[in-house]
């Protein structure tokens, strides 16, 4: 593999690794998350 | 006295996260896109899939996910009734149709490359999959799917495809009857994570490969990984008798370079040359794969995110939920598929084992692969086992839109929703897997609806988002109770850049591959797929396109006569 090879494979692969890390932090830690939890226990149409 | 159903609902932002990221990581994630970007050389390629991403990916995505939130707090699940409720214009509904109809039809053939993938791996872990040659599992592969002559397919020995068909079938069903939480988030908690460690358990397998064969130094992980990313693209053009020169092959690596150049010297009318990123960038089939691949990759314009999101509340985050789901599909497909298939396919058998269609690098080279490998049964099942599970994450997602609508469209319950969706798809797939003879009904069905259609439904998605609710209303709508805003500059993008864009795209692809013309030679030949219903009829085909405009008249028709689209409409159209 090629310089440039190696620097466009660290580029792209590191970078949607980096989002995607950065999005499960976001996710994880923002507050919010566990207002909008609610749990298995509510009827929904398929339970009936 | 009025009685209202419990809403369904899932039960957490990181369910349908992983729900969503579970829809669009498939096949395509693993197999195409590895393919496609080694074709056209990886610098050039992903410049133009990044582009595509910004352009396309993120924006239909952000489109999606504020519609179907907001169509949900309407009270509406399905693509039809979301669409009507949110424009104000009952005719638009009619629009939702194909929102329903993309995914029910998808599924009746992807679940028939579900169960290839489960079989695969039930055959390399009982040590079927063996091969010493390309013949011998290009052969294994026509008989499992039965390729040969139609009604091949519905054999039931362990090395056929009708018991894992069977199997996958009822999966599915179980698992969407079990209702959004219980079933399709609960079954993605756990087959997202384990396909993400699998695919990675896979990933240094191949790393880890070196030069399996030392006679052939050439055949590396190197060269493998610099096969599909390297910029520059070395090639060997032979000239014709008119002067000009033509692509012979692609080579990699330092000696092959050297053979090729001694050759030339030796050979008249050859030659090596290095194609630069700015001229693979002037291939326009490369903007068009590149685009392609975002819209399949993203499950964008399948009907599916609209529907997934209407189940969340009216301060669920759908910004950063969408932008998460987003880069778990592109952390699956660049990050893993991207380093998996294609470097494994090159260190075993070369440039010619490495390129071809989506279908022959999964199920005819990569078996090949992992029968030269060390521990290579092992290694086989896991890799087709975690396509197996991205299959069902997609399926699942493919079920639940259906579902949606007949539940509104019929005023039933779930149980009774996914009977009659049952007995569509059944009888859907039964007709697809029939007619396997060199898989033309699944080839027919997968054109017309999982290319052509998807495109023409995310460009309705858009320009509804931008143009008829209003890219003020529909970016205040995504906002709503997020961590962080849309971007500003998206306004603008979602707006003009997406619909032009997408629209430039359908056109030149239409051109080329329905009306056949080559716009770089301006020849023309009709399409296979044309021909096929038109030129040269092939019964199959017809069929098929007739299948599906059954199905189509059958979603139209209960969505004119449905009570709850009509009175959405009225109450709509008066406010």
């Amino acid at each position: 593999m090629t310089l440039g090879g190696w620097i466009i494979m660290l580029v792209s692969v590191g970078s949607v690794s980096g989002l995607f890390i950065w999005c499960v932090c976001k996710v994880l830690t923002t507050p919010s998350e566990q207002e909008s939890i609610h749990g298995f226990e509510i009827e929904t149409p398929d339970t009936k | 006295m009025s009685f209202s159903i419990p809403k369904e609902s899932w039960n957490s932002r990181i369910g349908i996260i992983l729900a969503v990221s579970g829809s669009a990581v498939g096949l395509g994630n693993f197999l195409r896109f590895p393919g496609l970007a080694a074709k056209h050389g990886g610098g050039a390629f992903m410049l133009a899939y990044f582009i595509s991403f910004l352009i396309i990916g993120l924006s239909i995505c952000w489109a999606e996910w504020a519609m179907g939130r907001a169509g949900g707090q309407k009270g509406y699940n399905s693509s039809p009734g979301i669409i009507g409720a949110l424009t104000n214009r009952p005719q638009f509904k009619y629009f939702g149709v194909l929102g329903v109809l993309i995914p029910v039809m998808i599924y009746m053939y992807y679940v028939y490359i579900e169960a290839w993938c489960l079989g695969y791996s039930v055959n390399f872990l009982t040590g079927n999959l063996d091969f010493a040659s390309g013949e011998e599992a290009s052969a294994f592969f026509g008989s499992f799917v039965g390729i040969r002559h139609n009604g091949a397919a519905f054999g039931f020995g362990i090395q056929q495809v009708g018991f894992f068909l069977v199997a996958v079938f009822i999966l599915n069903f179980f698992l969407i009857y079990r209702g959004l939480s219980r079933g399709i988030e609960l079954f993605c908690k756990y087959a997202m994570p384990a396909l993400i460690l699998l695919a990675i358990v896979v990933l240094i397998r191949v790393l880890t490969l070196g030069t399996p064969d030392p006679s052939n130094p050439d055949l590396n992980v190197s060269n493998g990984l610099g096969y599909m990313w390297n910029p520059v693209k070395v090639i060997v053009e032979e000239q014709a008798s008119d002067g000009t020169w033509a692509k012979l092959d692609e080579i990699v690596g330092e000696s092959a370079i050297a053979a090729a150049e001694a050759r030339t010297t030796s050979e008249a009318g050859l030659r090596v040359r290095e194609v630069s990123l700015g001229e693979q960038l002037t291939n326009f089939q490369l903007w068009l794969d590149a685009a392609g691949q975002i819209f399949f990759s993203l499950s964008i314009g399948f009907g599916v995110i609209i529907n997934y999101s209407s189940y969340l509340k009216r301060k669920d985050d759908v910004v950063l939920s969408g932008l998460a789901a987003t880069s778990a599909n592109e952390f699956c497909e660049v990050g893993l598929g991207g380093l998996i298939t294609v470097p494994a396919a090159f260190t075993f058998l070369g440039i010619a084992g490495a390129t071809g269609s989506t279908l022959g690098l999964g199920f005819n080279a990569l078996p090949m692969v992992f029968a030269s490998m060390p521990a290579g049964q092992l290694f086989g099942f896991v890799f087709f086992f975690l396509l197996f599970l991205a299959a069902v994450t997609s399926s699942l997602s493919m079920l639940q839109p259906g579902i949606a609508f007949l539940e509104e469209a019929m005023e039933v319950d779930r149980k009774r929703s996914v009977t009659v969706l049952g007995l569509i798809t059944a009888v859907g797939s039964g007709f697809v897997v029939y007619f396997s003879k060199d898989l033309k009904a699944l080839d027919t069905i997968d054109f017309w609806i999982g290319t052509f259609l998807i495109f023409i439904l995310a460009t309705i998605q858009i320009i509804l988002f931008g143009w008829v609710i209003g890219i003020k209303r529909g970016l205040s709508m995504a906002n709503e109770g997020a961590s962080f805003p849309v971007p500003k500059i998206y306004g603008g993008i979602m707006k003009y850049v997406t619909p032009l864009f997408l629209l430039v795209i359908f056109a030149l692809w239409t051109t080329q591959n329905v009306f056949g013309y080559n716009i770089l030679t301006g020849q023309h030949e009709y399409s296979a797929y044309v021909k096929d219903l038109f030129i040269e009829p092939n019964n199959v085909a017809r069929f098929s396109v007739l299948l599906i405009l059954i199905v189509t008249a059958f979603i139209t028709i209960l969505t004119a006569i449905a009570p709850k689209f009509k009175y959405a409409n009225k109450e709509e159209s008066q406010s």
